[in-house]
């Protein structure tokens, strides 16, 4: 890869605490190299305005390696920026090229409130969970790993949805503002299991009322959050949260 | 103080069976009136906090980031171990336990080590029953495969996800716990000290991140489940916030810190680009059961990996290492590519990386493929594609993100990699129960010390966090708590959490009003370097002594020279950070103590005064075969107190991998 360097223009959004108004800030950086990452980009910025006495900018990262999921950002109006499958911390510099603007902003959703700057708050997401994203079995009471055969494909299946990173992408660039894709990736990897098999019909009831109760939107499939999730998670998996809430519906003694 | 490693007496394979069934236990009414504290919510906090909840206690879980769901276990990629024996390879508890003890460079306790080997595969039954997907084969049964230091397939995995697929197994279980009130969960929380009453942990100083208020925490026990250290280093594989605060407040209030220096430095890693990087990224070890590592045979190579011809390639693990070949332990791999550097045989624009190659992986796997469909006569071309799919079946993902850093595509060229920092086997001192020298207070996961020697095998991480939270822990702990049914929970109100509050108060305030003029990054960077030469792949004695020098100069600098931005009662990351990397400089200083006073090399600590004529780390059993406990005595002052190692079963002899 050829390397390159860049001066950029970025207007981002600032904003003191939830109750505050926000709005988009214009700051200048230069000689940013074209094998940064995104992130790292944004560190050059923060150590910029320490050193001038300004406030940095606060935004939510960790591992850095795209599958902790707490890197938030919406670049130039994408979640998590111009690349496919891929989060705001594996976005590389190369991206963009010399004299560009970049807009960024948080994620935007009455369901994740922003705390400061860019950083928002998922809290809600750990509530779905909470409200049947598992399957009841204390420490201890398995039985041996290999008694269960699954079949491959199922397996498979199975895996592909469980690799959600719960980073709220799909949330963020639908316009209503819909956590299907989300919801739907755990009823999904847990209706084709065997293991998921008890609670199937109540899991799906409970994580869709507190989806609702989150003021999460509805699904209009508009299929945005398949294109900018970055694991790739299929919308399909949201076809099969609606057969399972269906099906859970009818046969659920009220 | 106490110090004692209470292993039970009794036979090895019966000490653990002898333990459980004669372990003090806590009645399901008592159990609802005690209060444990769990801080971090990784493999080993998570699967701790959701058990303990299970079993009725009252918990409060706490970690800094926004959901439990990203603590930094989520990033292991390759997998986790267990004696399942399903390939009927061989396999056993006691090879488990062998390969461990082994691969440690034996400095391990024993009676740990095979407890481990005996819970592996209930771990396994657990996770698959919570729906986590490992990868399966056709017939529906799980499938396994190699890691680095062993000869058998023990390995568990999805895909390169398997640390995500686990915690977030254990996160659910966590959620539920969550939901059904046994767990009160505080997210965006970081402990900043252990509260003492009459010589017990009895709670925590947290400071709630949004809002920068310090909160005080009962808890009759205190689990530290915290991670490793890595980022001492500056440059790791660990996540941006990952550190060592917790574990350091626990060491100043009297747990002893065991084997600092023993670090990993993990072979396959994508190389510094460049001054402004903030983490590296590890390719996993599973990339070596089918990548080749090799380097040119001429120094200064100028010519492209694939215009190479194989007879001028050195394969020089292969060379070295007939026997296990490029599936050393990571310890004897980092050191084999540093060599190859020094000697000048480096490739790459920094000259600091080796080649790992897919090429014969690629036409192996597309042979076998288009054989399976009776294609016999193919050309290179099919083979290629095929194989490609192989690769990308069991690699895809990893391989994708080589990329995506890189620009560079890892099929059609060889991956340049490098050794980084992944892992630190060292850590609090803890007993057989996980206990650390405070009592009351435990450290489970990589926050301890205790089973992986000086050198951790591959998938041996995943195995202890779960193995320390789901069932060790559960019985241990009520050891100490069945004693503690007649406390009641003691108010905030007492004065020891005022007092621990205002000494975390006061020190946040003389951070901030420092009002210096460099950055925390900067002087982080700084120790990271430090560290990185002095005592990083190989230490010695003058650099370790430089080391000293510099860190303790470094930390006057920072202690008068800082710039924090921003105010104590809001969101401040920079605050936060600059308490991490002031724990960081003083904890770098006990590293380098630690390796100074090894005069042995083992493991992952290499000191080049200790090596054989062909360049193999080189212990002492006689004189350094002892679990280093450090023992704070006040600002750059620690004494040394020895557990001495005693090997049963295993007889420590030089490692080899020839």
């Amino acid at each position: 890869m050829e390397h390159y360097n860049m001066n950029l223009t970025l207007k981002i959004w600032r904003q003191k605490n939830k109750q505050s108004a926000g709005s988009l800030e214009t700051y200048q950086v230069k000689d940013i190299s074209s094998e940064m990452s995104f992130l790292e980009m944004f560190d050059v910025l923060n150590e910029q305005l320490i050193v001038a006495g300004d406030d940095p900018i606060a935004f939510d990262h960790d591992c850095r390696e795209g599958i902790c999921g707490q890197c938030s950002m919406h670049i130039d109006g994408r979640a998590h920026g111009p690349w496919t499958n891929n989060t705001t911390c594996q976005l590389h510099m190369r991206a963009f090229k010399d004299g560009d603007t970049i807009v960024v902003e948080p994620w935007r959703s009455k369901a994740f409130p922003v705390i400061k700057d860019l950083m928002v708050d998922r809290s809600s997401f750990d509530r779905i969970i909470q409200a049947g994203g598992y399957i009841s079995v204390n420490t201890g009471n398995a039985v041996d790993a290999n008694s269960l055969p699954i079949d491959k494909k199922d397996a498979d299946n199975a895996f592909m949805a469980a690799a959600c990173i719960g980073c709220g992408a799909c949330v963020a660039t639908c316009v209503n503002s819909s956590a299907m894709l989300f919801v739907s990736a755990k009823v999904a990897q847990l209706a084709q299991l065997p293991q998921g098999q008890p609670e199937r019909e109540s899991r799906v009831l409970n994580m869709v009322a507190q989806m609702d109760k989150e003021n999460f939107g509805n699904c209009t499939n508009t299929y945005a959050c398949e294109a900018e999730c970055p694991k790739g998670i299929s919308v399909s998996n949201i076809a099969r949260l609606n057969r399972e809430y269906l099906s859970a519906g009818l046969s659920t003694e009220q | 103080m106490s110090f004692d490693s209470k292993i039970p007496a009794g036979e090895m394979n019966e000490k653990w069976n002898d333990y459980k069934g004669h372990v003090k236990l806590v009645n399901p009414a008592n159990k609802r009136k005690l209060e444990v504290i769990v801080v971090g919510t990784g493999l080993a906090g998570a699967s701790a906090a959701a058990s303990l909840g299970e079993m009725g206690y009252k918990v409060k879980a706490f970690c800094f980031q926004d959901s439990p769901r990203r603590a930094h276990s989520i990033a292991a990629q390759g997998g986790i171990n267990a004696a399942k024996n399903y390939q009927n390879d061989g396999d056993s508890v006691f090879r488990l336990f062998y390969d461990t003890v082994k691969g440690g460079d034996y400095r391990a306790r024993e009676a740990n080590v095979h407890r481990l080997a005996e819970v592996s595969n209930a771990i396994i039954d657990q996770c698959v029953a919570q729906g986590v997907p490992f990868a399966r084969e056709y017939g529906g049964l799980l499938s396994n495969r190699s890691f680095g230091g062993t000869q058998v397939q023990r390995t568990f995995y999805a895909a390169g996800q398997t640390g995500q697929q686990l915690l977030l197994g254990a996160y659910s279980a966590l959620e539920r716990q969550i939901a059904l009130g046994t767990v009160e969960m505080y997210s965006r929380h970081e402990m900043l000290d252990v509260v003492m009453i009459d010589e017990k942990a009895r709670g925590i100083i947290a400071r709630n991140l949004v809002t920068g208020e310090l909160e005080k925490h009962f808890g009759h026990a205190v689990l530290l489940c915290t991670g490793g250290y890595g980022n001492v280093f500056y440059l790791s594989t660990n996540a941006m916030g990952s550190n060592v605060t917790a574990a350091w407040k626990a060491h100043k209030k009297g747990a002893f810190f065991g084997n600092p220096c023993f670090t990993q430095i993990h072979p396959t890693c994508i190389p510094v680009s460049g001054e402004y990087q903030s983490k590296l990224t590890l390719m996993s070890e599973s990339l070596r059961n089918d990548g080749r590592i090799w380097v040119p045979k001429q120094k200064d190579e100028k010519r492209k990996a694939v215009d190479i011809p194989e007879e001028e390639r050195d394969y020089y693990l292969e060379r070295r290492y007939p026997a296990f070949g490029n599936l050393v332990p990571r310890d004897v791999a980092s050191r084999a590519a540093k060599e190859r550097c020094d000697e000048g045989y480096g490739v790459g624009t920094t000259k600091l990386a080796v080649y790992l190659d897919f090429k014969d992986a690629i036409l192996r796997y597309g042979k076998i493929e288009l054989g399976k469909q009776g294609n016999t006569t193919a050309s290179q071309e099919e083979i290629i594609k095929a194989g490609k799919a192989v690769v990308e079946e069991k690699y895809g993902n990893l391989f994708e993100m080589y990329e995506k850093i890189t620009g560079e595509n890892p099929y059609e060229m060889p991956m340049r990699i490098f050794p980084a920092v992944h892992y630190t086997m060292g850590g609090l001192w803890v007993d057989y129960e996980l206990q650390t020298t405070v009592k009351g207070l435990y450290a489970l996961g990589e926050a301890n010390f205790s089973d992986h020697g000086a050198n951790r095998l591959g998938a041996s991480a995943l195995m202890q966090g779960l193995a320390d939270g789901y069932f060790v822990i559960p019985y241990t702990l009520g050891n100490y708590l069945a004693d503690e049914i007649r406390t009641p929970a003691i108010p905030t109100s007492h004065p020891a959490f005022a007092e621990t509050e205002k000494a975390v108060s006061d020190r946040i305030n003389t951070l901030m009003n420092i009002r210096g003029k460099q950055t925390v990054e900067s002087f982080h960077k700084r120790l990271g370097k430090i560290m990185w030469d002095k005592c990083g792949m190989a230490r010695n004695e003058k650099g370790l002594r430089e080391a000293i020098t510099e860190i303790q100069a470094l930390k006057k600098e920072f202690w008068s020279d800082v710039r924090i931005p921003g105010e104590i009662n809001n969101m401040n990351p920079e605050l936060d950070k600059a308490g991490r990397v002031a724990d960081f400089i003083e904890l770098g200083e006990l590293m380098c103590k630690d390796a100074l006073e090894r005069r042995e090399s083992c493991g992952g600590h290499f000191r080049e005064e200790s090596q054989t004529e062909d360049g193999e780390a080189k212990r002492d059993d006689e004189n350094f075969s002892f679990v280093s406990a450090w023992e704070y005595k006040g600002e750059s002052n620690w004494q040394l107190n020895k557990e001495p190692l005693e090997f049963e079963i295993v007889k420590p002899t030089q490692r080899s991998y020839k």
